[in-house]
């Protein structure tokens, strides 16, 4: 590794850059292996196919649902978090994130047990004549309890970063809060919150156990694309290939439309004119007080 | 060398016992601050003191973004908070009229200059096209109405500080805050700034905390000292830097400062913070009494002179032994064309070549020598 | 020095990845298990509705032949058998059906014929006390009621299908699971009013489901074949594992499990 005209100097051990290369393989190595199996001869009729494209007409329908869930919910909730003050606060934010570590079964048994027909809810939403189970409301909801800690961990970031300052100064110029959230802080957690967004896009569109559990399997009904490639895995694993390949590329898309951009979704620092840089303005400038 | 700073205007000066247009008192028992002050309807106040004194915990319980556990503030009549057993009012932040301007302009960054300035009246429910006229007119009256359509990032540092003026400005505030405005600034902006403050401070009342006294002088109808979360002193401007009755203050303004007992001629040292106990220093009694410099005798009191009328010779042999103090040097720096020398709690400037004469250099022992002509006496 | 160390590691997990990557053409031998114990170690792949049966035999059969270790790996039937192509380090392959048996001896892994050791028909699963009232076949198509299948792909979904087509019955189900246990879980939690299983999943199920049998069942009967693999390292300890399911004592336990006789 030469040092490139003009490229700084970096510091990184050789030994580094070794282990990154290795790791990047870790994640490119098994998507070329995809890339390598796909039947190309069959690939069109293979992601055409009715099945395949209610899959993923279905996917990506519940997929936004559920980012749109996640934003109307996970707005305030990262926002309650970042900067709320209130009993067991530590408590429900360890809580909020759980399902980013726990198994999607489980995930699913837990839906299951609050919304299904014998689960917490279940009683009252029975009344109310709404069945979620093998719905399409399952997906939604199923996507949007593994992908809502996504939302609130990247907003919560940039609501920590940004602070409450300008918050402050704007309700100092006379703005009720309302006014401040809608005017300062949206503005200012945009980024944040398209980040979150699009990453709770992408777990939305990966969601596979929790659906399984708690929604069930129906062709344009709840069988979601990742439902449907394992079904297709049992009796014709070109199609499962082929199908995953498209998962891959809505994927790519999807990261790329929001890390591609140069600077985009990065500007969550403080403005650029960073004014932290405080000057030392200690009185003895002035003389010899005795101290 | 009478005088060590340029006398402040006093026609500018409406002290502390005209009218009263902003009262506040507040007690926040986790920080141990507990301060009361009042502001004159155009009086501006600088508020000093060293770092965790209590200067931001006191704009802020102003500005209703820290609740103090007890207190009241009034301002133009309307109750900010009245806090105590069984009374609860609270006015929040955005019906107060305080607004605050900090050390960072801290202007919203997805805003133009002209949409920050006009983000007071909107929100005050001004209508757009109206809000925007307003606020190009503050943004002409601190010289910025070329830097209306910019965001920013394309502002430098005193661009978007001016901005930001405009914009508490525009929110029509009745108490203006000021948390260190030009600290972040480089040494361009800063006076440019300043002069433009003084302008816009002139005919309204405003609290302005800062660490140069520089804006004291300049802007400060009167000067509070805040010290452990409680006011040291509070007296109109030139006072309390001709008098300092703190040793903050005393090292704003560039003086020595010596506590003691009064004597009929002088003070007799109390010792402590580097000075010797039981010396004299000789000096004339500022206001002395019907009983005059004897009668004040036996009272705390601080003798207060300036560096340069401090001589620093290697003997005692010279000049009267009560004023003649024996240090070691502990410390040599330029300041201006002079040499000042710290030793033994107290500085003293020499000429350059005075000081290549008596080959000084930290560790060396000395005798610092006060000229009691300079040396005033008061009881604190 | 150092560089050389890191050098040959990456080097070393490198050709890992490609050689894991190249197997999924070239069924090569084994995915790196020791081969000390391979000896002493039997290795059966077995669907995943023979659990409990297998697990009881397996203990049999240790019993019988001390020195020898019986490995259970169960899952389904196309898992398993994708695995052995692969190349995993199977001895024996108990498939619950003879689709993906049929894999395995395409591909020339099976020693000998595939034995049929058991067979399995449907029932009808229903929430412990039959809340909303099944009797029979028919039942099933009624409106509003709740019905769990397999999808067509997998063997229980092929044959409810068939099922459904000779009684002429048309089934609307609310969802088409990948698996019978996932079928036998929106029973037993009750989401779903009744499913399409095999009589041994409602038997492993206990009492949180009831059965319903019905004479339709008949019409799709699973078979489950039963080979020893050519990798078997071990194919005498292969063989007796084979002989013991079809023996008396397996057969046995098989028809404890639900399971009917083989035909062999």
């Amino acid at each position: 590794m030469k040092l490139r005209a003009r490229q700084p100097y970096t510091g990184i051990p050789r030994w580094v850059s070794g282990l990154a290369v290795l790791s990047a393989l870790v994640v490119v190595l098994p998507l070329v292996a995809i890339v390598a199996r796909v039947n190309w001869a069959n690939f069109i009729p293979l992601v055409t196919s009715e099945s395949a494209l209610d899959a993923l007409g279905l996917s990506l329908r519940t997929s936004a649902a559920s980012t749109l869930l996640c934003i109307v919910l996970g707005v305030p909730l990262a926002l309650v978090l970042a900067r709320g003050s209130f009993p067991f606060q530590r408590l429900l934010r360890s809580l909020v994130l759980l399902p980013l570590v726990l198994p999607p079964v489980v995930g699913g048994l837990a839906l299951l047990y609050t919304f299904g027909r014998q689960g917490l809810l279940g009683g009252a939403l029975q009344v109310l004549g709404i069945q979620i189970a093998f719905s399409t409301t399952a997906v939604v909801l199923a996507q949007t309890f593994v992908a809502l800690p996504f939302l609130v961990v990247s907003l919560e970031g940039a609501l920590r970063i940004g602070g409450q300052k300008y918050e402050a100064v704007a309700a100092t110029l006379g703005a009720p809060p309302g006014v401040v959230f809608r005017r300062v802080t949206l503005p200012l957690i945009l980024p944040g919150l398209a980040s979150g967004a699009v990453l709770s896009f992408a777990r939305s569109l990966g969601e596979f156990g929790a659906t399984l559990t708690f929604a069930g399997s129906l062709q344009g009904v709840t069988r979601t694309l990742p439902l449907e490639i394992y079904l297709q895995r049992e009796t014709d694993p070109d199609a499962a290939v082929a199908l995953s390949l498209v998962l891959v590329a809505v994927a790519v898309a999807v990261v790329a439309l929001a890390y591609g951009r140069p600077g985009g979704l990065q500007r969550q620092g403080p403005a650029p004119w960073g004014g932290s840089s405080r000057r030392p303005t200690t009185p003895g400038a002035a003389g010899g007080t005795v101290r | 060398m009478g005088r060590f700073f340029p006398a402040p205007d006093d026609a500018g000066c409406r002290g502390r016992d005209g009218p009263v247009s902003f009262s506040f008192q507040a007690a926040v028992a986790q920080r141990d601050f507990d301060v009361s002050l009042a502001l004159g309807p155009t009086e501006t106040v600088a508020v000093m003191g060293p770092n965790g004194a209590g200067k931001s915990t006191l704009l802020s319980t102003i500005a209703g973004l820290v609740r103090p556990d007890t207190g009241r503030a009034e301002l133009n009549g309307r109750t900010l908070f009245h806090l105590g057993s069984g009374i609860h009012q609270w006015t929040p932040p955005h019906r107060r009229g305080t607004a605050l301007l900090a050390q960072e302009p801290l202007l919203f960054p997805h805003l133009t200059a002209a949409d920050n300035v006009a983000f007071g009246p909107r929100s005050a429910g001004v209508p757009p096209r109206k809000a925007k006229e307003r606020a190009l007119q503050w943004l002409a009256e601190v010289e910025a109405e070329a830097l209306a359509g910019r965001r920013p990032a394309g502002l430098s540092g005193g661009q978007a500080q001016r901005v930001a003026v405009a914009r508490a400005l525009a929110a029509d505030p009745g108490l203006l805050l000021l948390d260190e405005p030009m600290a972040a600034l480089d040494i361009h902006s800063a006076p440019l700034l300043r002069r433009l403050l003084k302008r816009v401070l002139a005919d309204r009342p405003a609290i302005i905390v800062t660490h140069d006294v520089l804006d004291a002088l300049v802007l400060a109808d009167r000067v509070v000292v805040l010290e452990n979360g409680r006011i040291a002193e509070d007296g109109p401007t030139r006072q309390v830097l001709e008098r300092p009755r703190s040793p903050f203050a005393a090292g704003l303004a560039g003086l020595n400062f010596v506590t003691g007992t009064l004597t009929a001629s002088g003070i007799r040292t109390a010792g402590g913070q580097g000075i010797a106990p039981d010396l004299e220093i000789a000096g004339h009694l500022e206001e002395p009494g019907e009983a005059g410099q004897a009668g004040a005798a036996g009272l705390p009191g601080a003798a207060v002179f300036p560096p340069s009328a401090v001589s620093v010779f290697l003997t005692d042999a010279h000049g009267s032994p009560r004023n003649s103090f024996p240090v070691q040097v502990t410390e040599l720096e330029p300041h201006g064309d002079q040499i000042r020398v710290r030793g033994g709690g107290l500085a003293a400037d020499i000429t350059p070549a005075a000081s290549a004469e008596l080959g000084l250099a930290p560790g060396i022992r000395a005798h610092f020598v006060i000229k009691s002509a300079a040396v005033s006496i008061y009881a604190t | 020095m150092k560089r050389g160390v890191t050098t040959a590691v990456a080097a070393l997990v490198l050709a890992a990845g490609l050689a894991g990557c190249a197997g999924s053409s070239a069924p090569a031998g084994s995915a790196g298990t020791s081969s000390d114990d391979a000896a002493t170690t039997l290795t059966v792949f077995a669907a995943a509705s023979l659990k409990s049966s297998f697990t009881e035999l397996a203990e049999t059969f240790e019993a019988q032949h001390p020195g020898t270790r019986v490995s259970l790996s169960f899952a389904g039937s196309s898992d398993l058998a994708t695995q052995i192509t692969q190349g995993a380090p199977a001895d024996v392959f108990a498939s619950a059906d003879t689709k993906n048996m049929d894999k395995v001896t395409v591909a020339g892994l099976a020693e000998g014929e595939p034995r049929v050791f058991a067979t399995n028909t449907l029932a009808i699963a229903v929430p412990a006390g039959n809340p909303a009232r099944v009797t029979g076949f028919q039942d099933l198509a009624r409106d509003g009621l709740r019905l769990v299948t397999c999808a067509k792909q997998v063997p229980c979904g092929a044959a409810a299908a068939t099922v459904a087509d000779k009684a002429g019955v048309t089934l609307r189900p609310v969802s088409e699971e990948n698996a019978v246990t996932d079928v036998l879980g929106k029973v037993t939690s009750g989401e779903a009013d009744a499913g399409l299983v095999y009589v041994t999943d409602v038997k492993s199920a206990g009492g949180r489901v009831d059965s319903i049998p019905f004479p339709e069942a008949g019409a799709a009967v699973n078979s489950y074949p039963i080979a020893a693999l050519s990798g078997a390292k071990n194919q005498e300890a292969a063989k007796a594992f084979i002989n013991l399911v079809l023996g008396s004592d397996g057969q046995q336990v098989l028809a404890k499990a639900g399971f009917g006789a083989g035909g062999q």
